[in-house]
């Protein structure tokens, strides 16, 4: 196993399994509508799946199944090859980490927010884990700001090391730069990419921007209505449909 | 029959002149854009209507044996959470919540004050008193269930990214239940800090009335209004106790995300 150069393995689940995430059939409906709709997607390990697609496509939808804050109507997913209904919700989501939109900091410093995650299951980060996941995502010496204090860009990074405080083994990224300026945008991608890559995380991210999706992307789902037209890598789909 | 008649009519003239100021604070809400007009019309006509036919029949079952008091109360609270779910619209088993909650704080306090002599078990007492207890936790508990859901609605992200990072549903909503349970109990806070300086309720008024000493029936409207707080309390503790485990499924997802 490759040693980081925190000294610390990075957290690789069940190296054997490739396929980190599979979902099958999924499906959601919603008072009789449907917003996902017979999707069958996999999800390699450290690979990065770029969900685009305009608004209102199913793409958010389809994220929020992944970590089961949705309940899926029909289909299942498929964590490290085990059912995910087997897991416990609060287990499943502590090793699926999410960023969304908005930061949604808890009132309080930047510390308090690291810590959240492993609080809710009895472990207290100390002060140098702190601040060595606040060194990752460049913030160190934020640990006791306000959250109140924070910029746009600065709230999301601390969203990302309280994310990986959790040490998840996915990523799920709901849009994690639309909120922000440009500047702020590339920075975040790039913090994203360095720090998520150097854990060798699988990442799911949601995205309108072809853009971003090929920057960021290793493979790329195309939603529409729900479904997924296309899935393939970068070149496969962008270019045969852009 | 003619002092009846009197009496009637006086209280027909009264009740008029009260609605009229009522009807006018409406109007005047409405030139602000504050539309109460629908809720406030059929709330006067309702509560009118309503009080009439309960003085009508509390004059027969007055009469009647004791153990139709608790009858009467049971009723009373089944319509008390009734008539509290509804300020808790689309929370999931609001009425359930609504009548466990009044019926454990107004219950427990009505049975625990009859047990200790403090309300007398006569009809004329427990009645008024029991429905006094009963309608302050039916407030308690409809501001309760009202503050939760439009708390919980305007924090979606916040309640969600705390499930996301592995909290129990319990802990996501934990400052909302917080904000709603101190919230429904300050009318009750504010009854009790504002006795006699701002206020003299109507129960002491009626003794002073009706001839009791003043010592007697300041003592006695305290200790109604040490209860109302006491089943208030206990209302919103079990309200918010037992709609926290209704919104999120068994797999903790959170169910109130929309004001729809």
């Amino acid at each position: 196993m490759k040693i980081s150069r925190f000294g610390k393995p990075p957290n690789l689940g069940h190296p054997e399994i490739m396929n980190i995430l599979r979902t099958e059939h999924l499906g959601y409906v919603v008072a009789g509508k449907v917003i996902v709709d017979d999707v069958s997607l996999s999800v390699a390990r450290s690979e990065v799946l770029c969900l685009l697609g305009p608004s209102g496509s199913g793409k958010s939808s389809f994220l929020r199944m992944l970590n089961r804050l949705a309940e899926p109507t029909s289909g299942t997913v498929f964590l490290e090859e085990k059912d995910y209904r087997e897991l416990a919700p609060r287990e499943l989501r502590r090793r699926m980490g999410m960023m969304t939109q908005q930061a949604f900091l808890f009132p309080g410093t930047v510390a308090e927010n690291v810590r959240f995650g492993p609080r809710q299951r009895g472990v207290v980060l100390g002060n140098e884990k702190v601040e060595e996941l606040l060194r990752g995502v460049g913030l160190s010496g934020f640990a006791e700001r306000g959250v109140a204090s924070l910029s746009g860009g600065e709230a999301q990074r601390v969203s990302l090391a309280r994310a990986l405080a959790n040490e998840p083994v996915v990523l799920l990224l709901d849009e994690p730069t639309s909120a922000l300026d440009d500047q702020s945008k590339l920075e975040i991608e790039s913090l994203i990419k360095q720090t998520v890559q150097a854990r060798q995380l699988t990442r799911v991210m949601v995205t309108h921007d072809v853009a971003q999706a090929r920057r960021m992307a290793d493979r790329v789902a195309l939603f529409r209505g729900g479904r997924v037209l296309n899935v393939g890598t970068v070149k496969e789909v962008l270019d045969e449909t852009h | 029959m003619k002092p009846i008649d009197h009496q009637a009519v006086i209280g027909l003239t009264q009740a008029g002149i009260a609605g009229a100021a009522a009807i006018a604070v409406v109007l005047l809400a409405g030139m602000k854009k504050i539309h109460l007009e629908k809720d406030i019309s059929i709330a006067l006509v309702r509560g009118l209507v309503q009080i009439v036919a309960v003085g009508s029949v509390l004059a027969i079952l007055l009469k009647g044996p004791r153990w139709t008091s608790g009858l009467m109360l049971a009723g009373m609270i089944v319509a008390a959470g009734n008539i509290s779910a509804r300020r808790a619209k689309k929370m999931p088993g609001a009425f359930a919540v609504s009548t466990w909650a009044i019926a454990c704080g107004a219950g427990s306090v009505i049975a625990l004050m009859t047990a200790l002599r403090v309300i007398d078990t006569a009809i004329t007492s427990l009645i008024p008193v029991g429905s006094m207890l009963i309608a302050n936790a039916m407030n308690t508990n409809g501001l309760a269930l009202n503050r939760l859901r439009s708390d919980v609605v305007s924090h979606v992200g916040q309640i969600e990214t705390a499930l996301a990072l592995g909290a129990e549903p319990r802990e996501s909503v934990a400052p909302y239940v917080q904000a709603s349970s101190e919230a429904s109990l300050i009318p009750a806070i504010d009854s009790m800090r504002s006795l006699g300086i701002v206020w003299i309720p109507g129960l002491m008024a009626g003794m002073l009335l009706s001839g009791a000493k003043p010592l007697h029936a300041s003592m006695y409207q305290f200790v109604v209004l040490a209860m109302i707080f006491a089943s208030s309390g206990i209302t919103s503790l079990v309200s918010m106790t037992l709609i926290r485990a209704k919104i999120f499924t068994a797999a903790e997802q959170l169910v109130v995300r929309t004001s729809d």
